[in-house]
């Protein structure tokens, strides 16, 4: 095979159809890491349906030279296994795009400026086992076999992959080799490369991890010393907790035996967090993990904690909604709502995590947050970033000691006589507090969500009412100085451009597309947290133009932007709100955002 | 005179809460006293209980007793939820539940019946009126078919029986008073609050407002004509290292965790309140009979409680010191390698 002036080397997207259910997750991860083994910047990204086992699933895998890790939205080359989707998938690739086929579905003839390896999946995963159920999955392990001869992957990596994948299971390890080799061993005898693709080792990995943001929370919440965890099953959040169930049996059981953590699957998500809340004002770090739909149902207790001032985390790991929606679709359409979960004049804050190291960092960080100015603190991940395999450096260890915020132990209140819950000692907005069970007869305080003064007592006279309120919001400006800044990326150009959450990755890539091919230069700021900082008021000043982007169909944020700014500055903001239901890809951005500059 | 104190040489005023809002007469505020007056029987510090609550007039009256223990008046319906954040946090807190019997059977029966499958350490007490009080007087889940409200009406729905749903779902202690039956509810008090486990206590509590009237089954004057105590509960509790006497033909005697003794003198011939079935059967043979029965309906004190179950240490998890909740360096090293 030579290598003609055509060939594309390590730029390329690979998607699998398939069945839910057939097991092919196991070979689309030898496959993600394989290229990430071979020292090639690569993503993996699982389209799958609402649904156990029989409708159709997409994975699509992507190596990039030159770091991109968002959604391509073009497929290179397509390995079609599942037979209601074959015709469709085929139908949209691009000219010159590769196919390999399970060779019953026939898909040769559907169109003709493809290129098509068909393989006889059945006859060449025969020799290595006769067992019907064992050979449904090994078909699997085939086509990584395949795929890895047609995009010269090296197969000791393949190897060394499989072993990762099945590390506990040798003799399973075993068979899929084989079945991988078979699969190189057909294509090496009988397919004829022709298509452009091909893939090359790379040092560009080195150090590096590869972790879903689900299990990057989980560890940060660990390490963050988490001691109550509630939840209530929900996709895209089960995994986190999961996870974290997996890492606190091995990591934090005492030398006593005891577990130091309790974790509670409730019965709903109200119950999940009335239990993070009760956790918290009796001085617990507490978190729960949910979506859509379990945050809907939190509002009430939400606003409690708002209202009474109790520390909380709360993991919105944010799908398609209104309603149960696309329940395994990436979205960030949680943001507006949740800014203001719950009724009266409530205010939350928000975290939004962009990577998988950041949801490590706010794993802890939020604990952090949540005790400092004793109020929920939501931790706005989504499925994309969640569920789905990224790349990054090692995380590092937290250097700062747990902060416990303004706690008053049984000696703080000998020297001071005693405390008023709600008085504003400080002028920051944060008052003190105590736990229950503090030995002092002036520890105790009365926590209520009606009306109280700064004594805690209850209280609808409108001087209590609005000084309290008043007080609160002083809160909110202190966590607006205080909360993780955003990250600024260029100055001086004309075009400002914010984003936030899993959105960066395709944003980063079409920032580079817009200078490459349009000459078009952008300065980013990424929003890491709301309340804003006033670094973003900053911004919008210092660009006639802001794009916003996100993943809703209502810009939601700009919509919070716009409640934040100065009338004048407001008009700057332009909204790019995408959701189709799948990851955000750089291409669409870059194409709105230069046909709106008029490029 | 020397004033009156407890074994803690704390005094009665030591356990008083602000001054009550409810209406005078309101069975609630003489719950309240109970509760005070057992607290201070047993000599429990109030900086050690938690005492928390729903909504409703029922769900107020925390603010009215042992100002010196924390409070949490949270949501309504919601109260068994935070009162499980609250004591899986820390658990060396005695935890006081204050419901009603909207606040509980209707809004709050889902949380009601998941805290109970869990027997966790809780006192909770529901506060039985048949109506929503601070609602203004519509019925609740627990009004019997046939009663009426003020206005005339008759609930044509039967009655949720929260003991009865209480013992199936596996409370270890369930027992029903009365607000007017100082003695038997101050023993069940007492039992209740040395009891490591879900103990429910559904006291008929008239509303003198919205609920008193004649058609009413949860008036004072109903409550003095069907009350049925099976037993006569006495409370001795383990400090006061007495030996009893009794006879076991007539008197069941229940040791609690802590040593005290919960007597139980029979006025049924044969009632066993350690036996499921039996105190299933004839709660429904209660109802039969339209009495009101009432005294330890149930009591089991081997099972296994909530904390066993997490098997969390002694100590609160609240408070555990960062070196044991944060791992090592090399913790995070070993699953970064892992990753890699
Ligand atoms: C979510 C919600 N719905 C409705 C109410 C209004 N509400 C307040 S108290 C109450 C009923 C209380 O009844 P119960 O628990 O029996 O207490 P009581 O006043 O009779 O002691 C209702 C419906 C509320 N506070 N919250
Ligand atoms: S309305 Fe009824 S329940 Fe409420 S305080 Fe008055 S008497 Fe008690
Ligand atoms: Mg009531």
């Amino acid at each position: 095979m030579s290598q003609s002036a055509s060939t594309v080397i390590n730029d390329m997207s690979l998607q699998v159809a398939t069945v839910n259910g057939s097991g092919s997750q196991s070979a689309n991860m030898v496959l993600l890491r394989t290229l990430f083994q071979m020292g090639i910047p690569v993503s993996g990204k699982n389209l799958f349906p609402s649904n156990i086992a029989g409708l159709p699933t997409w994975y699509t895998i992507r190596a990039s030279k030159d770091g991109w890790i968002a959604r391509k939205k073009e497929v290179d080359l397509l390995v079609a296994m599942n037979a209601e989707t074959a015709r469709e998938d085929v139908l949209s690739l691009r000219p010159g795009s590769a196919v390999v086929f399970d060779e019953p579905l026939q898909l040769g003839s559907v169109r003709s400026d493809l290129a098509f390896y068909p393989v006889p999946f059945d006859k060449v995963i025969q020799p290595v086992s006769s067992d019907a159920k064992l050979k449904k999955l090994l078909k699997n392990m085939a086509y990584v076999g395949v795929v890895a001869h047609l995009l010269g992957m090296e197969m000791g990596e393949v190897e060394a992959a499989i072993a990762k994948q099945f590390r506990k299971k040798a003799k399973a390890a075993e068979l899929n080799v084989r079945a991988a080799m078979a699969g190189f061993d057909f294509a090496k005898a009988s397919l004829e490369k022709k298509d452009p693709f091909q893939v090359r080792r790379m040092d560009a990995n080195r150090g590096k991890i590869i972790i879903e943001g689900n299990a990057a929370g989980a560890l940060g919440a660990m390490f963050g010393g988490v001691t109550v965890v509630t939840w209530y099953p929900i996709t895209p959040s089960s995994s986190l907790v999961e996870t974290l169930i997996g890492y606190m049996r091995r990591y934090r059981m005492g030398a006593d035996g005891k577990s130091t953590y309790a974790i509670v699957q409730a019965e709903d998500e109200l119950a999940a967090v009335g239990m993070v809340i009760g956790a918290g004002w009796a001085g617990a770090r507490a978190m729960t993990s949910t979506a859509g739909p379990g945050i809907s149902l939190m509002s009430e207790f939400a606003g409690l904690a708002y209202f009474a001032e109790i520390p909380a985390v709360i993991w919105d790991v944010q799908r398609v909604g209104p309603s149960t929606g696309l329940p395994t679709r990436t979205s960030q359409g949680d943001v507006l709502s949740t800014a203001f979960l719950s009724h009266g004049d409530t205010r939350q804050i928000l975290l939004f995590p962009g990577t998988v190291e950041e949801c490590f960092r706010f794993g802890a960080e939020a604990f952090d947050i949540a005790e400092r100015f004793q109020t929920p603190v939501f931790v706005m991940s989504d499925l994309d970033l969640g569920m789905n395999y990224w790349m990054s450096e090692p995380f590092s260890y937290p250097e700062k000691p747990i902060a416990r915020g303004k706690v008053l132990s049984k000696e703080d209140l000998q020297r001071l006589g005693g405390f008023e819950r709600y008085r504003d000692v400080d002028g920051d907005g944060i008052t003190y507090r105590t736990l229950p069970g503090t030995d002092h007869p002036a520890a105790s305080y009365f926590t209520r969500g009606t009306g109280h003064n700064e004594k805690a007592q209850y209280s609808e006279r409108p001087d209590d009412w609005v000084n309290n309120l008043d007080r609160l919001e002083r809160k909110m400006e202190t966590a607006r100085r205080e909360l993780p800044a955003p990250i600024l990326d260029g100055t001086g150009a004309e075009v400002g451009i914010i984003a936030y959450g899993s959105s960066h990755h395709a944003l980063v890539e079409s920032r580079d597309q817009m200078l490459r091919e349009k000459g078009l230069k952008t300065d980013y700021l990424r929003i890491l947290a709301y309340p804003f900082s006033p670094e973003v008021r900053a911004f919008v000043d210092r660009h006639p133009r802001v794009y916003v982007v996100e993943q809703n169909r209502d810009g939601q944020l700009a919509a919070l932007l716009k409640l934040d700014l100065p009338a004048e500055l407001t008009t700057r903001l332009k909204s790019v709100a995408h959701i189709p239901g799948l990851p955000l890809d750089a291409r669409s951005l870059t194409d709105e955002i230069v046909a709106r500059e008029g490029r | 005179m020397a004033e009156k104190t407890n074994r803690l040489g704390l005094t009665p005023a030591d356990y008083k809460g602000s001054k009550t809002t409810l209406c005078a007469g309101c069975g609630h505020n003489a719950i309240s006293e109970r509760i005070l007056e057992s607290m201070y029987e047993l000599g429990i510090p109030p900086e050690r209980v938690a005492k928390l609550s729903g909504i409703g007039c029922s769900s107020k009256t925390p603010a009215y007793f042992m100002s010196r223990a924390h409070s949490f008046n949270a949501v309504h319906g919601r109260m068994p939820s935070v009162a499980t954040g609250a004591l899986m946090a820390n658990r060396t807190l005695i935890g006081l539940g204050i419901s009603g019997d909207g606040d509980t059977a209707s809004i709050g029966v889902g949380q009601f019946v998941h805290l109970v499958r869990r027997n966790l350490p809780l006192v909770y007490i529901i506060e039985d009126n048949g109506v929503y009080g601070l609602t203004k007087g519509q019925f609740s889940a627990t009004a019997d078919a046939g009663s009426t409200s003020k206005s005339g009406v008759v609930n044509q729905l039967p009655a949720i029986d929260t003991c009865l749903l209480a013992i199936q779902l596996g409370a270890t202690f369930v027992g029903r008073s009365f607000s007017g039956d100082k003695k038997q509810l101050s023993a069940m008090l007492k039992a209740a609050t040395v009891h490591r486990g879900t103990a429910v206590l559904d006291v008929i509590s008239p509303c003198v407002t919205f609920n008193d009237h004649e058609g009413s089954t949860k008036s004072y004057s109903y409550m003095k004509d069907h009350e049925e105590p099976i037993h006569e509960l006495s409370f001795i509790p383990s400090y006061e290292n007495i030996a009893v006497d009794y006879d076991p033909g007539s008197t069941v005697s229940v040791k609690m965790h802590d040593g005290s003794r919960l007597q139980l003198r029979k006025l049924e011939d044969g009632y066993d309140p350690r036996n499921k079935i039996e105190a299933v059967t004839r709660i429904m043979t209660s109802h039969a009979q339209q009495e009101v029965l009432t005294g330890v309906l149930y009591v089991n004190t081997e099972l296994p409680n909530f904390y066993d179950l997490l098997a969390i240490p002694d100590e609160p998890l609240a408070t555990l010191p960062q070196e044991r909740t944060r791992p090592p360096r090399k913790v995070l090293d070993e699953v970064m390698d892992s990753l890699a």
